[in-house]
């Protein structure tokens, strides 16, 4: 089964060390500008999800999110998590640590395209 | 060149090594005693120390803020409108430091500073000193002896949250409009660019009383979020990105609280093959307003990151248009004739890297630039990026997300029909430019774009009076006008009978 998203070691390892103080934790795909086109992480719950949310897989233990209509553009590719030194915004809780969760991508191949296709869409928060 | 600068500001005693929070007129530190640093993006290097605030200094400038709420709410405006003049007035006589300030903390060209992000400051102070004292309330008549009167109200105590982008121009464009309808407020600056709103406070605290502005510093997870759930404001205001905006609203719903949302965008920016008709002055504007999209680094909600050529000019304009932005001076920011200077932070860098590799991979081909520009010397830490221009097509992700850097992606089309088409297949809209001698044309495109702001035949221009804010996913409300003065006030209505007969129901 090919993943829509994926995380590096040193991310998952980051997610690892946030969740001993934070507990469960959950990520959201931002969209537009400042910190937009960042993945956001917060405790698990916090930011509440819909069926205008695309469930678009599991990293390190972690649901991942994006909203359905920036899913539509970004479907073709694979998000990779990745963690880079930073100053971070927004509410996502890596920011005080002095690093940044930044979304790396990769174009899907042709077959695995087609493999997604057979798999149907991913499923929708509720 | 930094170093010197530093120096210059440091005289000044407005740089501190390290600064506080300020709280009810006063500087506070931070209740759990932590500050982190704020490094510079001209250099890399550290500039000085912001308090690492949590939700107990936030309750703190909440209680300084709620104290200040009645007699600031009922202050005459004649009298809050003479203190915003004053505020400009302090603003305007230290604009070359403010400017210097500005440039250190965030990294865009001194040249910027001075002439756009400044002026336009102490103008937005003036401006909203100005409409309040202009500002009518109602009055209705319902029936011969009975009156509908409609009053102003301020809000109370409001929160707001700056992004790092314009961080004294963005923090102006929200508290002036609340300050001036009778409003406190608890502001957070961004943690990438606090210094210029630490030094603005400094050159205005004697000017305010105590409590109606509070700077509060910190991460958004720390002191952001106790702030935007705290049922202690009666209104929050953001700029940022869709994911937080989203946050925030299910925060004030929570509270029941309006919001006011600027969430960014990926502006069109259009350009008709009559452009080229004549090579002269026109045409001169219409490549430097391609080039806009570097300005201010790309860091701009409104970048016109996307271009849009007619496909009969496309070749000839594109030429002219690559070798306008191969003129662009790079360099130190503080550099006067520096055009394009530092991006704000290493992570905003590495997702312009990350950007560059995704439009290469969708198969866009680069014009020029695409790659970090290594300055050498002091700047070698810095964050710099070269110009890039991606030639593609709308569906790729370059074109569908705002890069926020020095990136435009360019397509072509061929009829209005598939220009309009173009344009408005994105989430966002916020802004959009056209281009074009035709008026008629000029007419129809700028009411048949989704975009809350349509520059024709300018892009990048940002006066008070002109409002400005999104459509679709780019957010709620309005900046830059006085229809501001409503977002930041209550209507009261007090309805009067001056009847004396009773009804006859009872």
């Amino acid at each position: 089964m090919i993943k829509r998203v994926e995380i590096t070691t040193k991310a998952a390892e980051m997610v690892a060390q946030l969740e001993r103080r934070h507990g469960s934790l959950m990520f959201h795909q931002s969209g537009g500008c400042c910190d937009g086109s960042s993945p956001m992480c917060y405790p698990a719950g916090d930011f509440r999800v819909g069926p205008q949310d695309v469930l678009l897989g599991e990293i390190a233990g972690c649901l991942f999110y994006i909203g359905a209509a920036q899913f539509e553009y970004w479907r073709h590719t694979q998000l990779i998590i990745d963690v880079v030194p930073g100053r971070g915004s927004g509410f996502s809780v890596e920011a005080p640590e002095g690093v940044r969760f930044l979304t790396r991508s990769r174009v899907f191949t042709d077959e695995e395209v087609g493999e997604l296709e057979t798999e149907g869409p991913p499923s929708r928060a509720t | 060149m930094y170093h010197e600068a530093i120096e210059k500001v440091s005289k000044q005693v407005l740089i501190r090594d390290r600064y506080d929070n300020f709280i009810g007129g006063k500087w506070v530190a931070p209740a759990e005693g932590r500050y982190f640093d704020n490094p510079s993006p001209v250099t890399g290097k550290r500039l000085c120390s912001v308090p690492r605030s949590t939700a107990a200094d936030i309750e703190l400038a909440l209680d300084a803020a709620h104290k200040a709420r009645d007699a600031w709410g009922k202050t005459a405006v004649a009298e809050r409108a003479r203190i915003l003049n004053k505020i400009a007035d302090k603003l305007e006589a230290n604009l070359d430091l403010l400017a210097l300030v500005e440039t250190l903390d965030n990294g865009k060209p001194i040249r910027e500073t001075t002439y756009a992000d400044m002026p336009l400051v102490v103008d937005h102070w003036r401006y909203f000193a100005s409409v309040v004292r202009a500002q009518e309330g109602g009055i209705s008549e319902i029936d011969a002896e009975t009156v509908a009167y409609h009053y102003h109200e301020p809000l109370g105590v409001v929160g707001q949250i700056i992004p790092w982008n314009f961080p004294i121009l963005m923090a102006t464009w929200k508290l002036a409009p609340a300050l001036a309808a009778g409003n406190c407020v608890v502001l957070k600056p961004a943690e990438q660019t606090p210094l210029g709103i630490l030094v603005v406070m400094e050159l205005i605290a004697d000017i305010l009383p105590p409590g109606v502005i509070n700077v509060v510093n910190g991460f958004g997870v720390e002191a952001g979020k106790p702030l935007a759930q705290n049922k202690r404001i009666a209104k929050i205001a953001f700029t940022g990105e869709t994911t937080t905006g989203r946050l925030i609203m299910q925060y004030a719903s929570d509270n029941i609280i309006p919001v006011t949302l600027e969430l960014g965008g990926k502006s069109p920016n259009i350009f008709f093959a009559d452009v080229m008709d004549a090579d002269d002055d026109f045409f001169d504007k219409a490549l430097e307003g391609f080039a806009m999209f570097a300005l201010n680094q790309g860091e701009v909600c409104t970048c016109p990151s996307r271009a849009l050529v007619q496909e009969k000019i496309y070749d000839r304009f594109m030429e002219r248009a690559v070798a306008r932005t191969k003129k662009i001076k790079q360099g130190h920011p503080l550099d006067a004739t520096t055009m394009i200077g530092a991006q704000a932070s290493n992570d905003q860098l590495e997702k312009i890297l990350s950007y560059f590799d995704i439009g290469r991979q969708e198969g866009a081909k680069v014009l020029t630039g695409g790659k970090r520009a290594q300055l050498g010397g002091e700047l070698a830490e810095g964050y710099y990026v070269e110009p890039t221009i991606f030639e593609g097509n709308n569906k790729m992700r370059v074109f569908q997300e705002e890069i926020f850097g020095p990136v435009v992606s360019v397509t072509k089309f061929g009829d209005d029909d598939e220009a309009l088409a173009i344009a408005n297949d994105t989430l966002y809209g916020l802004g959009a430019g056209i281009w074009t001698r035709n008026g008629n044309r000029a007419y129809r495109f700028g009411r048949a774009i989704q975009a809350g702001r349509v520059w024709t035949n300018c892009y990048h221009a940002y006066p008070a009076h002109a409002a400005f804010g999104g459509y679709k996913a780019s957010g709620i409300g309005r900046e830059n006008h006085k229809m501001m003065l409503d977002h930041y006030q209550n209507t009261k209505n007090v309805l009067v009978s001056y009847g004396t007969k009773a009804l006859g129901f009872f």
